[in-house]
């Protein structure tokens, strides 16, 4: 047998055997035994030099030919025989993906703290500052500089608890107002500004009412600010809080510290204006009060009402709360119960 | 004020749908609560007469009546109230009827007799106890004989059950609308229309007698008495009121009571001018003053009730004797009953402020005294007394005397308002002409000058809330509608809208500790006394209120973690386990001798049970103070002060477990402390084992911070030495850390402490730590050498300071 069919031969048998083979040992072991020092390629290759010089290239060129088709074909049988391998192994490593994940727990801000920020956020859009003030007040600020003297009936509207004659616990945060005003240097520019707050009033804890809840107080001074500017304003924070769907009203209403005095409604959140048990069928939902700044509360604050004017507005972030999710009993916001706070996910 | 739509049609004529005009009032003067129609709802209640009434065989209180009810034949009817009798006009339902809450009513079987409906109570039909007449309250209606009902008939229209009723809530500046007259002003400046009164003048008079010989009145308090009239019927007979003013008196939410009274009370609706009415025979001088009594004077008002009065009440006296609180209540003394003969009237106006702090302070809120807190026309106190002196004449069947006294004359003063339209246009952001504003300002029948374009607007007295150019604008925007307002935002210079560095931290601090598994919690500033001065950081006085609603609510706070504590008792209450908590708010601190304490925002937490919720894969770990401290470490960390914190054990806190509190200290001071609440504590708060936090953030926002600055990341390697002790419990974490530092001077960059372990094969009183030490050159690789040498220095120094042993 000449040196071409030997290498022929061994071609033959060596694919089929590599072709038959199923483990990687063993296609090792091949590898070893056809190709290595002492296999049969370098064996048939020895004969190289017992035939005619001239006919040696071709030979090789056969020899290599051989050894990279048996070369290619251990190295695909083995990514074959890996990849059959990997298979079996992940197989074995399968887990049920529908267990639930480790984990990681995360509190929530208090539903309040939302609609507090939220409304903090949209403000802050717009130019205006976040001011906070005190919760134990004067008499003066929380009452008379609102133009609320001492005995006007106005002030049956919020029952105060006080601490001495003149020190009460703030009413409303609209006594941030004042101070704000005082303390203003207008000639470097407008007042815009918002007040969120705990307040307190002498009320029997029941569903519907709470001692304490929040508000957010609203101020903007500056020489041309109209009636429209706080319509515009109240549309923006309703739109807002609640959804472009929403619309808002105003009715002529009376707060001793604004005039003109308006209320705000918006369109009922259960009905969506159609009339409902929750809006009495009117379709609509009070929820805040509003107005021009008073020339005497300008005044008192020192502001010159001739030249200076603007509005004010003040809402409940716990009705809103109410109002949003459909809370019924608003002790659910001081009670904190964690299922309770954990239901308001914070969105976006 | 419950406003009868029937009586508007009184004063104009009016095509408007009471619901609709309901929402334009609304719109545009004062908050609607409701629009009812008492007779919605009703069926078949028709007008009886009672033929026969004998007494039921088988009972002692019921009768079978036979009732005539416009049919051919009467019906029988059982009945068991106490007043039916024969001959009676009634309220019948029949079969098949609905009365009161829909209650269905049917033929029946009563005791073996056939009832064919039943003869019904006012209160059986809808009517408010409050406003049927006393002697009706326990029994069946009977309609009067000037009624002119007749059988058959529904009894709605002849009960003004038929009227739409639009119940206003006014605001405390429209006094004006707590009258018919006030709201008929209002309704014919939103529609346009002209409204006629009627005002009855007194003409049933008798010139004989001189009203200053039956009567004196003296104002001894003149700066109270804004208005005092007093007018005198004589030859009065009692008796109850004509059927239409009962009506209309019950429709308005008011009990007819007897001509005289129903008199003042119709007047008082009318005009909004309450009046009061007394006995002059009772009265014994005869010489009214109107000022004040000593303090603690007894007087029983007309409700009966004994009042200690105080010396600031403003009171009406009949020579040294109390007859009345002025503006608020009469008394029982004076009061008109069946046999008065003679009525005296007064008319009159009190200063506000008296009459609120009277009616206050005695819890005594009439319908009077809701109107003079709010003021009174002064226009119409003449009128007022002349009207109600001539129907009481009419009704009493009795003569006025001819003249009325005048103790203090009524001075109604309308007031001049001037503005322009760039004002009026300025404010409103409208772009009203002229015309506009003069039409609008002449439909609230207010009297307008124009020059070019300034108004000179004169009010009426009626109008007393109307001062100043912002309240023309209220005026002129409210009628001219909000709806029509354009929607803009403010312009002029910009403003830069941003959180001051204290928010913004105070929203950092309260994300980390949210991302730390804590939920924000909000419990209240008012607490108990008690749990007020718990936990305190600092000592302080407390701060209470004055009048407090409940003891629960009746002090301010000195801390944050007693109401978080209350939080975690309501969960664990509820079988929630795993509680965990923060809050971020403010506590109350005052130095003896102020009034008015300072505010200082804390921060809190409080966490029991486990932070992992129950999972499968393994057991949840129990919260403990590391893993609060871990969380507290965290948020310190964050904010990156100038100085370091330190943790120092602390057996300072009453209500803290002593062996497991440390005060945290930001440099030398202590800015709030950690740790376990003491189980007894825990045991009162009714609250499993709990860890808590309390910081002073108003310190933690004002403490300087770093500025921070990039540091290289080095490029050599570091080299770590571990080392294992054995040493006395008793030896602090951070002695040994201290230790290890002195003597490690150059390249020991952090210490780790990784093991602790104390029990088994580690002798009594003693504990295993082990620490891994890092070593770095930044600016050269370290050798093994340098390392050795330092670590040795580091062992050496520790070997020193404490009886240890290397393992
Ligand atoms: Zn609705």
């Amino acid at each position: 047998m000449g040196l071409h069919e030997q290498l022929e031969e061994l071609k033959t048998k060596s694919l089929k055997e590599i072709s038959r083979t199923d483990g990687l040992k063993n296609l090792e072991d091949i590898r070893v035994n056809v190709l290595g020092k002492k296999g049969p390629l370098t064996e048939i290759l020895r004969g190289m030099r017992d035939i005619p010089k001239e006919e040696r290239p071709k030979v090789g060129e056969l020899s290599n030919h051989v050894r990279d088709n048996i070369v290619t074909a251990i190295d695909e049988k083995k990514a074959e025989l890996e990849k059959a391998h990997i298979a079996k192994k992940l197989e074995s490593e399968t887990i049920d993906v529908t267990l639930p994940g480790k984990p990681v727990t995360q509190g929530q801000p208090h539903v309040i703290q939302q609609i507090i920020d939220n409304i903090e956020d949209l403000f802050l859009g717009m130019g205006y500052q976040v001011i906070q003030g005190p919760e134990v007040e004067t008499d003066k600020y929380n009452f008379e500089m609102l133009n609320l003297p001492k005995d006007h009936p106005a002030r049956d509207m919020q029952d105060t608890f006080y601490i001495t004659d003149e020190i009460l616990m703030r009413s409303q945060t609209s006594p941030v107002q004042a101070r704000t005003m005082e303390k203003h240097d207008f000639s470097k520019g407008p007042l815009k500004m918002i007040s969120p707050g705990v307040v307190y009033r002498r009320d029997t804890d029941d569903a519907t009412h709470s001692h304490q809840f929040h508000q957010v107080e609203g101020l903007v001074i500056d020489k041309n600010i109209t009636m429209t500017d706080l319509k515009g304003t109240l549309e923006v924070l309703a739109k807002e809080l609640f959804g472009d769907r929403f619309e808002v009203r105003l009715r002529p209403s009376y707060f001793p510290f604004t005039e003109p005095s308006v209320e705000a409604d918006v369109t009922c959140f259960n009905c969506m204006g159609k009339g409902c048990s929750v809006c009495k069928q009117t379709g609509w939902i009070e929820v805040l009060g509003a107005g021009m700044v008073h020339p005497n509360v300008l005044r008192m604050a020192g502001v010159d009402s001739k030249v200076y004017g603007g509005f004010a507005f003040g809402l409940g972030p716990d009705r809103f709360a109410m109002l949003r999710y459909g809370v019924d009993d608003i002790r659910n916001f001081y009670q904190n119960d964690v299922r309770f706070l954990t239901q308001f996910s914070k969105k976006g | 004020m419950k406003v009868s739509y029937k009586w508007l049609k009184e004063y104009f004529d009016l095509d408007v749908e009471p619901k609709v005009l309901a929402e334009k009032i609304e719109r545009t003067a004062v908050e609607v609560d409701q629009v009812t129609r008492a007779e919605d709802g009703l069926k078949k209640i028709i007008v009886g007469y009672t033929l026969d009434v004998r007494p039921h065989p088988n009972s002692d209180h019921l009768n079978i009546c036979q009732v005539e009810v416009g049919e051919d034949e009467p019906i029988q009817i059982v009945c068991g109230a106490p007043n039916v009798a024969k001959g009676q006009y009634v309220i019948v339902a029949l079969h098949g009827a609905r009365i009161k809450d829909n209650v269905k009513i049917k033929r029946s079987k009563m005791r073996g007799e056939q009832s064919n409906g039943m003869i019904c109570a006012l209160q059986e039909i809808g009517f408010d106890e409050k406003v049927v007449p006393k002697v009706y309250v326990n029994g069946i209606y009977v309609f009067p004989e000037d009624s002119g009902v007749k059988p058959g008939e529904p009894v709605y229209s002849y009960l003004g059950m038929d009227d739409d009723v639009i119940d206003t809530s006014v605001t405390p500046n429209r006094g004006d609308l707590f009258s018919m007259d006030g709201n008929a002003y209002e309704i014919g400046a939103i529609y346009d229309k002209k409204l006629t009164l009627n005002h009855r003048q007194l003409k049933t008079v008798d010139e004989t007698d001189n009203i200053d010989d039956l009567l004196k009145v003296k104002i001894d308090a003149p700066d109270d008495v804004l208005a005092y009239q007093m007018g005198i019927v004589k030859n009065v007979t009692i008796a109850p009121s004509p059927f239409w003013l009962q009506v209309r008196l019950m429709t308005a939410g008011v009990r007819p009571i007897n001509n005289v009274v129903d008199i003042t009370n119709y007047i008082m609706l009318k005009y909004g001018q309450p009046l009061h009415a007394f006995d002059y025979d009772k009265l014994s001088a005869k010489e009214i003053h109107v000022g004040y009594s000593p303090d603690q004077t007894k007087f029983v008002t007309l409700d009966g009730e004994e009042r200690s009065l105080k010396a600031t009440d403003l009171m009406i006296k009949d020579g040294d004797k109390n007859i009345a609180m002025a503006g608020v209540m009469g008394g029982l003394d004076t009061e008109i009953d069946d046999h008065t003969h003679t009525v005296v009237i007064e008319s009159a106006i009190f200063d506000p402020i008296k009459v609120r702090k009277t009616a206050r302070y005695h819890v005594l809120h009439s319908e009077a005294s809701m109107r003079f807190e709010r003021g009174i026309n002064p226009a119409t106190v003449t009128e007022a007394l002349h009207e109600a002196l001539e129907l009481a004449a009419q009704f009493g069947d009795g003569k006025a005397v001819k003249d009325q006294i005048t103790a203090v004359k009524p001075n109604p003063q309308a007031v001049e308002v001037t503005l322009d339209l760039t004002r009026i246009n300025h404010v409103l952001g409208t772009q009203l002409s002229v015309d506009e504003v003069t039409k609008i300002l002449e439909r609230l029948q207010f009297t307008v000058q124009v020059t070019d374009e300034t108004f000179v607007v004169t009010v009426p007295a009626r109008r007393w809330d109307i001062h100043i150019p912002a309240d023309i604008l209220e005026e002129i925007a409210r009628i001219y509608g909000y709806d029509n307002l354009p929607s803009t935002l403010p312009t002029g210079s910009t403003t830069i809208g941003r959180l001051t560095t204290s928010q913004q931290v105070i929203r950092g601090v309260r994300s980390i500790l949210q991302g730390s598994g804590l939920n924000q919690a909000m419990s209240y500033g008012l607490t108990t006394a008690q749990k007020a001065k718990l936990f305190m950081m600092q000592s302080s006085e407390e701060t209470k209120l004055d009048f407090p609603m409940s003891l629960d609510h009746a002090v301010l706070r000195m801390n944050l973690i007693s109401g978080l504590l209350d939080d975690v008792a309501y969960n664990v209450a509820r079988k929630e386990a795993n509680v965990a908590l923060y809050e971020q708010g403010r506590v109350f601190y005052r130095t003896d001798g102020t009034d008015r304490p300072t505010e200082v925002e804390h921060l809190a937490g409080a966490i029991t049970g486990s932070l992992e919720t129950k999972n499968w894969y393994g057991k949840e770990a129990p919260v403990d103070f590391y893993q609060l401290k871990g969380i507290v470490d965290l948020l310190l960390h964050d904010l990156n002060f100038e100085e370091s914190i330190s943790y120092v054990a602390s057996k300072e806190y009453p209500e803290m477990h002593p062996g497991r509190t440390a005060d945290i200290y930001l440099g030398d001071k202590v800015i709030g402390f950690m740790g376990q609440v003491h189980p007894q504590v825990a045991k009162q708060f009714k609250i499993p084992e709990t860890y808590v936090f309390e910081l002073d953030l108003q310190a933690i926002l004002d403490a300087p911070k770093k500025i921070q600055h990039y540091d290289p990341i080095s490029k050599y390697p570091a080299i770590t030495r571990d080392v294992a002790l054995l040493i006395d419990q008793k030896v602090s974490n951070t002695e040994i850390v201290a230790a290890l530092q002195a003597a490690s001077n150059r390249h020991l960059e952090k210490i780790q402490l990784f093991d602790v372990y104390a029990g088994k094969h580690i002798p009594e009183g003693k504990k295993s730590v082990a620490y891994t030490l890092t070593y770095r050159d930044k600016h050269n690789t370290l050798t093994e050498e340098e390392v050795n040498k330092e670590f040795e220095q580091a062992i050496e120094s520790l070997k020193k300071a404490f009886k240890v042993e290397i393992r």
